[in-house]
């Protein structure tokens, strides 16, 4: 009596799930999961830990010939042996899906309408009646949030930004009040502000129809802001399984131990040093792209200082113009007005040798170490590179430096003669670091240097920037939008906005006390709100 | 004609279902795994044996028949059986390979090399050399490779040297497009910047970063293009713009067994089939070369 | 929208004129003037006659004037002369265009069908040795020399079967297989391109949404992976209109019919070059005129084309 009912309040019911893909690799082992019906739950894991499988499972949408075994149940139908033409009920009316990256999710050669009502045409028979589809379409985007919905509907999705794309996918995926609804990372590709408007839509449109939500992040502190209850996922497993005060008060896997040390990590900020030794000095920057009709500011009056042997943020949205400034300073683009001083030199439209000059002094490390580094390339030849071209030593020389950097970012010396595809994405970045020291370079812009990586492995680079910066004095530009990481690393903060620093100062002042009205939106839409309350009263 | 070659990347990925496994790979032992991406070059080299040492492959001449044995169907003896002149087809497509495979070669070289230069410079040399480079291949486009090859051969003394170079000149535009977007996309990657920022002039990042990843395809591009050259060199043969007879070449071949069509099938049928072998193993010798390069 | 047109519209015409200038200075490059070169055939010619014709042809003019009165007769449609009969080289291509243009323009429109047949049998195939199969088709199609077809299949219709005859004699038969010919072997690029760009489409995040959707295959092949394929498909069947020429000069030889094609053989054998360079400017103009249509659709099939500036490339030493 007791187990039927228990069955049948269960949305999803999965039993001794096993999922193995064709080339070999568990993806799912051995995984026991009830969620009943209204209960909003997020899965938190790394990538590769096997959280995207798990979704795929319950959407039905492995690749051909992975192994399934063990049993899934939704609202006590067994799904793992779905004929095709079951799956396609099910999909987009019982269970729905809200993707990852809206910017590619959307057929870009469609109306916003008509991708709106195709699901109306696919599911007829659990849809409003054809004459209704239009007004329909334009509730659902006014339930999402988005204003002009009318005339929306003709719009393509090249003409929306990010966010108003999500919303769209949002409301196609809420469109049949579906029973489940899985989000696959929907936040991650968008700005914190955006981030927080979407994911409220989202949780009050889920808790107003009680659907069951199905949360997959990498991102601890998105699952506990808005989950019941939070899975910890790794390589395949399920390591935890709690609501969100036992995760934090409970938790006994060193996995999510880690990962709550790092959301926590905001009790230790570096103390601004006092220093007059400048190393980078911006004055009055100001970039205008394109010409005539075209002609847009991207940046207007930006001026500030980085002490030597202290790191200065830029934090911001996409567009704030903080990876200009970064381009400008690094010598890459020419500036329209104002200057910019490295080491006391003019750096601002300079070309030919003197950026070869610049670039031995000051260096720039890219977000995606996948694209930074030559794949064609030995890690030591990677290394070597800025050596060999600047004529530094002779060969027994650079090796012996090559070593000596390795050494330095924690790299094992037999990784030398690897190439890049045969190392971890945190390997890969210790590299870009390595080759940026390679020529003497004692300053580093680090434009999104983390972004790409887990967050367990950020924390690595994290304790790998702050230990190098101790030993050689380096200085940092830190270009970010986590301000999380930024409260972490940084000496001094600037807020960048629509290509102005609308707000600088200590990391104290910016994060206890924020003055600008920009500055305490952004504060305010950082995720890890409930962490850090339930962090507090621990600590009180 | 050498607009089949334009899309070198498709025949590449054209036996690549959806989400098929390599079961290529999958053979374990290396001569094997070797043979299953390399057994083209075995056919390949008996036509380039063919080529250089002709008379190894067959006893009779190809020039002079024996008038009793005209029209001979296929047989032991001639095994592409005989022409009105009682002339061997087999030992004629077997002569006729060096004229065909030389021309084609001239011309891949020609293509390939002024091709992967303006490449090049549209893609690294700026805006100027970019939009200058890229006029010069529309024009090149719009102007029939064919017109172009015909012209050319009309123009000067008609002979495997501007017929090479008149097919050469027509591929031209589908080396450069190729190089530039392939050049395109490996500088969008961060490491051509990031090498210019370790100090790299440009000519060290061109030759470090950039040309290694071309290669592949350009290689791949080449074996397509020869086949496309073949087939081009064979049209313009078959329709007299080639070596005049008696040369032997496979064009002309056909065109000759044209006349016959409706008593000796095997003088058009058969020299075509080789013609149609050696361009797609040039295909296949492609494909390999892509799958080889890959990183 | 109407500055993208009007840019180009001059490109085209940018293009054109290049092109007027290329094969003007080709002219000029070649080691004798256009009559010398026609009467060098004629062993009897003598000096006098061949400068009265270069006068009558306009030979013996500066440089720049000839450059210039060819170039406003090209813009009134006057294409000069031919050296073979003296009539006007507009009216001898225009004499046996239009056979041309039923050939080569219905071997077009078939080529695209079969592209798109052979494309959606490919990514719809179950079974994955019948997708193996379609998928090595055109790789197949594109090795086959075009005289080849036609002469086999004459040899197999004509010679074998006896329904069609070997010269042409407008009956359904004559027509049909030449144009067949022509599309198979114009559709093989055509089909390599949309498969080749169907795969990509097929990768991107939005399929796997229409598949979470409840879409069927079928209904998102034909629903959306094929729209945003077709761009790429449209772009090679414009380039294609050069082959097209080739190979309706091949095809019409092979089935002996008169057209465009024969005039080309004929007019670069007597070495007319007037006639030779108005059939190249004819080209020309077909071909970016073709190419002009093609890129005043694409913003019908990509609603992005229009806003998004043309990526230009930045010089490597910026």
């Amino acid at each position: 009596m007791n187990a039927t009912s228990n069955a049948s309040s269960a949305v999803i019911r999965i039993e001794d799930l096993t999922v193995q893909y064709a080339q070999g690799t568990v993806a799912a082992d051995s995984i026991n999961l009830e969620i009943p019906a209204g209960q909003i739950v997020a899965i938190v894991g790394e990538s590769g830990s096997g959280k995207s499988t798990l979704t795929k499972t319950l959407i039905g949408l492995l690749p051909q010939g992975t192994e399934v075994q063990g049993s899934v149940r939704f609202g006590g139908t067994e799904v793992t042996n779905l004929s095709l033409s079951d799956w396609r009920a099910i999909r987009g009316a019982g269970i729905g899906l809200v993707p990852q990256d809206p910017g590619a999710s959307l057929d870009p050669v469609k109306t916003i309408g008509s991708q709106i009502i195709e699901v109306f045409r696919l599911h007829p028979s659990r849809s409003v009646p054809k004459a209704q589809w239009r007004s329909k379409a334009i509730e659902l985007m006014q339930s999402v949030g988005i204003d002009r919905a009318e005339s929306r509907l003709d719009q393509f999705p090249h003409e929306l930004s990010g966010g108003l794309k999500q919303r769209v996918l949002i409301a196609i995926a809420f469109a049949l009040n579906p029973q489940l609804l899985i989000a696959d990372e929907p936040t991650s590709a968008l700005d914190v502000t955006v981030q927080r408007t979407v994911l409220e839509v989202f949780v009050s449109l889920a808790r107003k129809k009680g659907t069951t939500v199905l949360f997959v992040t990498h991102d601890l502190a998105v699952a506990t802001d808005i989950a019941d209850r939070v899975l910890v996922m790794n390589s395949g497993r399920l390591l935890e399984d709690r609501s969100v005060p036992a995760l934090v008060a409970q938790s006994t896997e060193p996995y999510t131990k880690a990962l709550l040390d790092q959301a926590y990590a905001h009790q230790d900020r570096q103390q601004p040093s006092t220093s007059d030794d400048i190393a980078i000095t911006v004055e009055g920057l100001g970039k205008v792209f394109g010409k005539g009709r075209n002609e847009h500011q991207v940046l207007s009056d930006v001026s500030f200082e980085v002490q030597r042997g202290t790191t200065f943020s830029l934090v911001g949205e996409s567009g704030s113009g903080k990876s200009t400034t970064a381009k400008i300073i690094m010598g890459m683009h020419p500036a329209t007005e104002g200057s910019v001083l490295v080491n006391g030199r003019e750096v601002a439209n300079i070309s030919g040798k003197q950026r070869y000059d610049l670039w031995r002094d000051a260096q720039l490390v890219y977000q995606n170490p996948d694209s930074a580094l030559d794949p064609r390339q030995s890690i030591g030849s990677i290394i070597a590179e800025p050596m060999v071209n600047y004529r530094l030593g002779d060969s027994a020389r650079r090796a012996q430096r090559v070593a000596q950097l390795m050494d330095q970012v924690n790299l094992p010396e037999q990784l030398v003669g690897r190439r890049p595809g045969e190392l971890s994405g945190g390997q890969r970045q210790r590299v870009a670091i390595a080759r940026a020291l390679a020529s003497g370079a004692k300053i580093l812009v680090l434009d999104e240097a983390l972004s790409a990586l887990d967050v367990l492995t950020q924390e690595q680079i994290l304790e790998l920037l702050d230990q190098l910066q101790r030993e050689e004095q380096l200085t940092y530009l830190f270009i970010s939008h986590d301000l999380h990481v930024v409260e972490r690393i940084s000496h001094r903060v600037g807020v960048m906005c629509r290509g102005q620093i609308v707000e600088s100062g200590t990391v104290d002042e910016i994060y206890s006390n924020p003055q600008h009205e920009y500055t305490r939106t952004l504060l305010a839409a950082n995720p890890g709100k409930v962490l850090r309350e339930l962090a507090d009263s621990r600590t009180a | 004609m050498s607009l089949i070659t334009e899309h070198v990347g498709s025949v590449d990925t054209a036996d690549q279902p959806l989400a098929s496994t390599k079961t290529a790979t999958k053979i374990g032992n290396p001569a094997a795994r070797w043979f299953a991406a390399w057994w083209v070059l075995i056919p390949l080299a008996v036509f380039v044996a063919w080529a250089f040492l002709p008379s190894l492959f067959t006893g009779h001449d190809p020039i002079t028949g024996v008038p009793a044995d005209k029209l001979l169907a296929p047989s032991a003896e001639h095994l592409f059986g005989t022409d009105h002149l009682g002339r061997d087809i087999y030992s004629r497509v077997v002569y006729g390979t060096r004229q065909t495979l030389l021309t084609a070669g001239l011309a891949c070289l020609v293509g390939s090399v002024v091709g992967s230069i303006l490449g090049l410079l549209a893609g690294t040399a700026g805006r100027f050399a970019d939009t200058v480079a890229m006029r010069f291949v529309d024009i090149v486009l719009a102007v029939p490779a064919f017109l172009i090859a015909l012209i050319l051969v009309t123009a000067t003394e008609p002979g495997p040297l501007s017929l090479g170079l008149g097919v050469g000149i027509a591929s031209i535009a589908v080396f450069a497009r190729l190089v530039r977007t392939e050049v395109l996309r490996v500088r969008s990657r961060d490491f051509v910047q990031a090498a210019l920022m370790s100090g790299g002039k440009y000519f060290t990042v061109l030759r470090r970063h950039i040309i290694p990843h071309i290669v592949g395809p350009v290689l791949s591009l080449l074996a397509v293009d020869l086949g496309a050259a073949i087939l081009a060199i064979s049209g313009l043969g078959f329709l007299g713009f080639g070596s005049p007879p008696p040369t032997p070449e496979w064009g002309l071949l056909i065109s000759e067994g044209r006349q016959y069509l409706s008593v000796a099938w095997w003088l058009t049928t058969l020299p075509g089939l080789v013609i149609v072998s050696a361009v797609m193993l040039t295909a296949v010798l492609g494909r390999a070369i892509n799958k080889a390069f890959r990183f | 929208m109407g500055t993208y047109i009007v840019k180009r519209l001059g490109q085209a015409l940018l293009v054109i004129w290049l092109a007027y200038t290329a094969v003007f200075i080709a002219v000029q490059s070649l080691p004798n003037d256009p009559v010398t070169i026609f009467l060098s055939t004629d062993s009897a010619a003598d000096p006098a006659t061949i400068a009265q014709m270069k006068a009558y042809y306009g030979y013996d003019q500066p440089l720049f004037v000839q450059y210039f009165s060819q170039l406003l007769g090209l813009l009134r449609g006057d294409l000069g002369y031919s050296l073979s009969n003296g009539s006007e080289v507009a009216t001898r291509i225009g004499e046996v265009a239009g056979s041309t243009l039923i050939l080569a323009g219905s071997a077009f429109v078939l080529s695209v069908v079969f592209a798109l047949i052979i494309a959606s049998a490919a990514s719809l195939a179950r079974g994955g040795k019948l997708r193996k199969a379609l998928l090595n088709l055109p790789p197949l199609m594109v090795s086959i020399p075009v005289f080849w077809l036609g002469l086999l299949l004459l040899q197999l219709l004509a010679v074998q079967l006896g329904v069609m005859s070997l010269f042409p004699d407008g009956s359904f038969m004559s027509l049909a297989v030449p144009i067949f010919v022509l599309a198979v072997h114009l559709s093989a690029p055509i089909a390599q391109v949309l498969i080749k760009s169907v795969q990509e489409v097929n990768r991107q995040p939005f399929i796997e949404v229409l598949r979470a959707k409840g879409a069927s295959e079928a209904w998102i092949f034909y629903r959306h992976t094929l729209k945003n394929a077709a761009p790429a498909a449209l772009s090679i069947a414009g380039i294609t209109i050069g082959a097209l020429l080739a190979g309706s000069v091949i095809t019409e030889t092979v089935f002996s019919r008169a057209g465009l094609g024969q005039l080309i053989l004929q007019s670069v054998t007597a070495q007319d070059i007037p006639l030779v360079q108005g059939l190249v400017l004819l080209t020309a103009v077909v071909f970016t005129a073709v190419n002009l249509l093609v890129d005043l659709i694409h913003p019908q099939l990509d609603p992005r084309i229009v806003t998004s500036t043309s990526g230009a490339t930045r010089s490597l030493v910026a």
